[in-house]
């Protein structure tokens, strides 16, 4: 069989050589990430399978537009960016980690993977604060005849067609409860506050809304919230375990055990796992934020 | 440089790590170029919302644009796994063990995303209640986006 590295001279097939020449180690751990490809490919086609199901599906820039310490400002895409270039620039220090490895030279191992450890806990932590943000939001939804305050959960999807229909939401509104009647005031108009607002009567609250400010929404698709919570927390998942993975072979360098063995390579394995988390993240960024 | 290889297996005799001032060189450039292509891909992104939010939202464009952004997100995953990953270093028969099963991929996502467009499409023709449920309404629905009902209180 010819290769196109047949500079080498070497008779890949016949006995005495590995045929890639690659140790077995990394080239099970490729078969390991093209299978765990698979797994991911299979999710987001899933996902993608059941948005190209419906007539309505949010807009992700709706959705994902907060930002840290920035209120209710309207920032689509802001925080995700953080998130992707945190993730890109821990891929470099990886690879700065397994070159350092090559080279044999410890301190420069240990200082790189130390960084990538730090901008995978950092990753973590925004996907921390985009799902508590999502879970615990409050948005103005018709929910059976009356406006509720939900979140994005797995089985609730605040982000369906904004209501235009004026009499459906006067209707709506006094059906509703109090509280709710208080929370919906109190997130567009910050003069009372939520005591003084809760100590109003119902038809006093009623007047201060301003249907038109108030960007009620039908209920969106439910699937949403699985896909969302599923894929990006099974991603989340192979962060984790690659900081954990890292941190293992950060202790391993700081032992000598690398230095002993004579070689660095299970860095670079480590780095091909960590590297998948960034490549797996390129898609899920597409898939979820950008289209 | 050091030959690191040989002391996993005589069996290893390929070397592909290149001087340490080409690494360099290389890491920078794709780091570069995987940064530039992110911030491509922020403004589409960012282009698509405005568009969802104008008048008329043409569909076409916006079509377009999310087509631009997945041969750009290929181009991002081809640099990670060529240059971060070394795959484009080893032999040309490893790259094939890997790239080709993955070719399924293509058969995998027009056939599921064809199915779901199918169903869709039954569904409109013979559920008028999911049909008037659920599809957008014309005049440009999402034009008073400005600032969506958020959370109150705690941040």
């Amino acid at each position: 069989m010819s290769t196109q590295a047949t500079v080498h001279q070497t008779k890949w097939w016949s006995g005495g050589k590995s045929p890639f020449n690659l140790e077995y180690g990394k080239l099970m751990m490729w078969y390991f990430l093209m299978s765990d490809a698979f797994t991911f490919g299979a999710f987001l086609i899933s996902y993608g399978s059941i948005r190209f199901s419906q007539n309505f599906w949010p807009d992700p820039n709706v959705v994902f537009n907060a930002f840290p310490g920035a209120g209710h400002a309207n920032l689509p895409l802001a925080f995700v960016s953080v998130m992707t270039f945190i993730l890109i620039i821990s891929s470099v220090t990886m690879v700065l980690a397994v070159h350092a490895g090559h080279k044999g030279d410890k301190q420069g191992v240990i200082k790189w993977l130390a960084w990538t450890i730090v901008g995978g806990l950092a990753f973590l932590g925004c996907q921390a604060w985009e799902w508590h943000h999502l879970i615990t939001g409050e948005h103005a939804v018709l929910l059976d005849g009356k406006i509720q305050m939900i979140g994005q959960t797995t089985s609730m999807n605040p982000w369906g067609q904004l209501i235009e229909d004026n009499a459906a939401l006067t209707a709506a509104i006094n059906n509703t409860s109090h509280e709710t009647l208080v929370q919906l005031i109190h997130s567009h108009d910050h003069t009372k506050s939520l005591e003084q607002l809760a100590a109003m009567p119902d038809t006093q609250l009623r007047g201060m809304i301003d249907i038109a400010e108030m960007h009620v929404r039908e209920k969106g698709p439910v699937a949403f919230g699985g896909y969302f919570y599923g894929i990006t927390g099974f991603h989340g998942f192979h962060v984790f375990s690659g900081v954990v993975i890292n941190v293992i072979m950060l202790l391993m360098a700081q032992k000598d055990v690398f230095k002993n063995r004579g070689h660095y390579l299970m860095i670079e394995k480590a780095g091909l796992y960590w590297h998948f988390v960034d490549l797996v993240w390129v898609f899920v960024f597409l898939c979820f934020y950008l289209i | 440089m050091e030959h690191q290889h040989s002391v996993v297996s005589p069996e290893i005799t390929f070397e592909h790590h290149t001087s340490d001032e080409e690494f360099r060189k290389r890491v920078k450039k794709t780091t570069i170029l995987l940064s530039v292509i992110t911030i491509i891909e922020l403004a589409i992104g960012l282009s698509i919302y405005t568009i969802h939010k104008g008048e008329n939202p043409n569909a076409m464009l916006v079509l377009m644009f999310k087509g631009v952004v997945c041969i750009l997100t290929l181009a991002k995953a081809y640099y990670i796994v060529s240059v971060f990953m070394h795959l484009g270093d080893e032999i040309r028969n490893m790259i094939m063990t890997i790239v080709v099963p993955l070719m399924l991929f293509i058969w995998f996502i027009t056939a599921f995303i064809y199915e779901g467009n199918s169903y869709k499409n039954l569904r409109n023709k013979y559920d008028q209640h999911f049909k008037e449920t659920t599809m957008p309404k014309k005049h440009g629905a999402e034009s008073h986006e400005v600032k969506p009902a958020e959370k109150s209180g705690k941040e």
